[in-house]
């Protein structure tokens, strides 16, 4: 849950958070430490055109790059936390969401919306970093369900792309239960034989990771995320080490199995497309189980 | 201080030195006499601190070392045990227990976590202090599997501080374990009863906990993160964790307001901790109810209402539409 302390530094720290969308004119890549004009990298998707760093971008243009002429629906925009614990820290979360809200212009950490890609109806939650650190409560767990039987409804295919600490703190075990509510419709969704694709992006880590992020058909990464469900600070405490270099981090997830490809952001939508296109998205039809075949021989009388 | 009393039991210790002390002397029916009234104090002091104990204070009665493991309810609540191991991927996981028995006579699958509670340090470290590996998730799964293949009932035992937050977890794919257990469980056709009797350790205790019925011991806890973790984040001082252990609502009580347990277990004055023998027959017939509720069902019925019971958790903290 590493998220805290990212959202307690200043926005405009850009040199010290490498992965924070970057503010002003120029921006200093992390990556490869050439200045780059701030323009240029909108235009690239938010990555470095001269070392493919990736940096963070937003929920909104994270759909903005998936959907045909950019254009969606959004879905569920008005739900929102009541802060069911009244939970107090250093300050009151009530304090904290209001200000996040208002900061971000959205009521929780993800937008769910419908729309086209390549001409193929999709449902997609896409996580919002910047609020709580993307983390995960009872609003993100109900949007992200409801898009979900959304998809089963429609029979189209679900895209969910993670950006986030994990859990959420300050809604205790009903944030922790949202793991088990999005995995049960994700259940659903995978019986009724329709495709969910998990985008992880940089970072995916705890409860959101343990559940429906490892659960796509395909688990398609950003290069360099981190990826993981304990945090790094918290298995260093553990094994009294420090962790190797590229530990957690997509390209150590795909070497140990865990992801089936890494794709960069400028050729995800491409990717999506074929992905969806093997599973069937176009054709939105049921598909009927096999038939059982018939064990006690050929005859259609029963024998005696 | 004994070793069995906690920091907030400082008086029955006392009283338990009195009494340890009385019988070092020989014995006379007066002495006999003083230790039998000591002993009643205990109790009356005992029944006034647990009545209202404090959140921290249950977290630590949650994770009392002499507390009843899986193992201690299957030997004295189910007859011929019989223990199964390993993943058939990569390893047996001694932190996950899991093994058939029988309960009332039918046959049942067992699951549950094992701190080595009640035993040494090796104990402990045998069942890595409860902290389970990917393998430990998937042992699990494997046997609820073959539960439901055969239409057996599950029943979960949830007791871990976290699932092993340590490299060979993370290499090991210890999230996709878990979450594939939370996407399996949720369909499968077997019923399942979730007993959480000790600590329910956010991620790792939910990769098993996902059932028809989730009953809670009255002293258990069940919490999104240890209250040391929640209080080094959000206060960044881990010995704030008794103001973030009432911050996150972990009680059995909690989590009942919240609607995420169905019912609450009763545990003997004192904590299960202190009559193995009472817990044992308290959760008994919780459980008789809750699984005899739950296997008269319909399978579609059943899965049909674990599905609802999951998808209404939380609704009670959102507004709008
Ligand atoms: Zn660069």
């Amino acid at each position: 849950m590493a998220w805290f302390k990212k959202t307690r530094t200043p926005i405009a720290s850009t040199s010290e958070k490498p992965s924070r969308v970057p503010e002003g004119l120029w921006v200093k890549c992390p990556g490869c430490a050439q200045v780059i004009y701030n323009k240029d990298l909108e235009k690239n998707l938010q990555v470095c055109p001269k070392c493919s760093h990736h940096f963070r971008i937003s929920a909104a243009d994270r759909l903005r790059s998936l959907f045909d002429d950019g254009r969606w629906t959004e879905h569920f925009p008005d739900l929102i936390s009541n802060d069911p614990l009244k939970f107090t820290d250093t300050r009151p979360y009530r304090d904290r969401l209001r200000g996040t809200i208002a900061k971000t212009g959205m009521n929780d950490a993800v937008i769910v919306a419908t729309g086209a890609l390549d001409g193929a109806d999709i449902v997609v939650a896409a996580m919002e970093y910047s609020f709580i650190g993307g983390s995960m409560g009872v609003v993100v767990g109900e949007k992200i369900t409801r898009a979900i039987e959304m998809a089963l409804e429609r029979r189209q295919p679900v895209i969910i792309i993670s950006c986030s600490g994990g859990a959420r703190m300050m809604e205790g075990a009903l944030s922790l239960m949202q793991m088990a509510k999005v995995s049960a419709a994700l259940a659903r969704l995978d019986r009724a034989r329709l495709p969910f694709v998990s985008i992880l992006t940089d970072p995916t880590t705890g409860g959101v990771t343990a559940s429906f992020a490892m659960l796509g058909d395909l688990n398609i990464a950003e290069p360099k995320a981190l990826i993981g469900f304990a945090g790094p600070r918290v298995i260093e405490q553990t094994i009294r080490q420090k962790l190797p270099e590229g530990f957690q981090r997509s390209e150590f997830l795909v070497e140990h199995g865990m992801l089936d490809l890494i794709v960069d952001r400028r050729d995800l939508k491409a990717t999506m497309s074929r992905a969806l296109q093997f599973m069937r998205a176009e054709a939105a039809q049921p598909v009927e189980p096999p038939p059982v075949p018939v064990t006690s021989g050929t005859s259609s009388e029963p024998t005696r | 201080m004994p070793p069995d009393t906690l920091e907030f039991e400082e008086p029955i210790a006392v009283l338990l030195k009195e009494i340890e002390a009385l019988s070092m002397l020989p014995q006379t029916v007066e002495r006999q006499g003083l230790i039998d009234e000591l002993n009643q104090r205990i109790e009356s002091i005992r029944a006034d601190i647990y009545a209202r104990l404090t959140p921290w204070q249950r977290v630590l009665v949650a994770r009392h070392p002499n507390r009843p493991t899986v193992l201690d309810y299957v030997n004295r609540m189910f007859t011929d045990f019989t223990e199964i191991s390993g993943d058939r991927r990569f390893a047996d996981d001694r932190a996950m227990v899991a093994g058939f028995a029988r309960y009332k006579n039918e046959p049942v699958m067992i699951v549950g976590h094992h701190k080595g509670a009640g035993g040494d340090t090796k104990q402990k470290i045998f069942r890595n202090f409860g902290y389970a590996r990917p393998e430990g998730y998937r042992k699990a799964l494997r046997a609820m599997k073959l539960a439901e293949k055969f239409s057996r009932a599950v029943i979960a035992f949830i007791d871990t501080p976290a699932a092993y937050p340590g490299v060979e977890s993370e290499e090991r794919g210890i999230a996709e374990a878990i979450a594939f257990n939370l996407r399996e469980m949720a369909a499968l056709d077997a019923p399942i009863v979730v007993v959480v009797h000790g600590e329910g350790g956010s991620g790792g205790a939910l990769g098993i906990a996902i059932g028809d019925r989730i009953l809670m011991h009255e002293f258990a806890i069940y919490s999104v993160i240890p209250p040391e973790g929640c209080a080094a984040i959000l206060w960044r001082d881990s010995s704030r964790k008794v103001e973030a252990a009432e911050a996150l609502k972990l009680t059995a009580p909690d989590l009942l307001g919240l609607g995420l347990i169905d019912e609450i277990v009763p545990e003997p004055t004192g904590g299960a901790h202190t009559n193995h023998e009472l817990a044992t027959s308290l959760l008994d017939s919780a459980l008789e109810r809750a699984l005899g509720e739950v296997s008269a069902m319909d399978s579609a019925a059943r899965l049909e209402a674990r599905y609802q019971k999951f998808r209404a958790m939380g609704n009670i903290g959102i507004e709008g539409e």
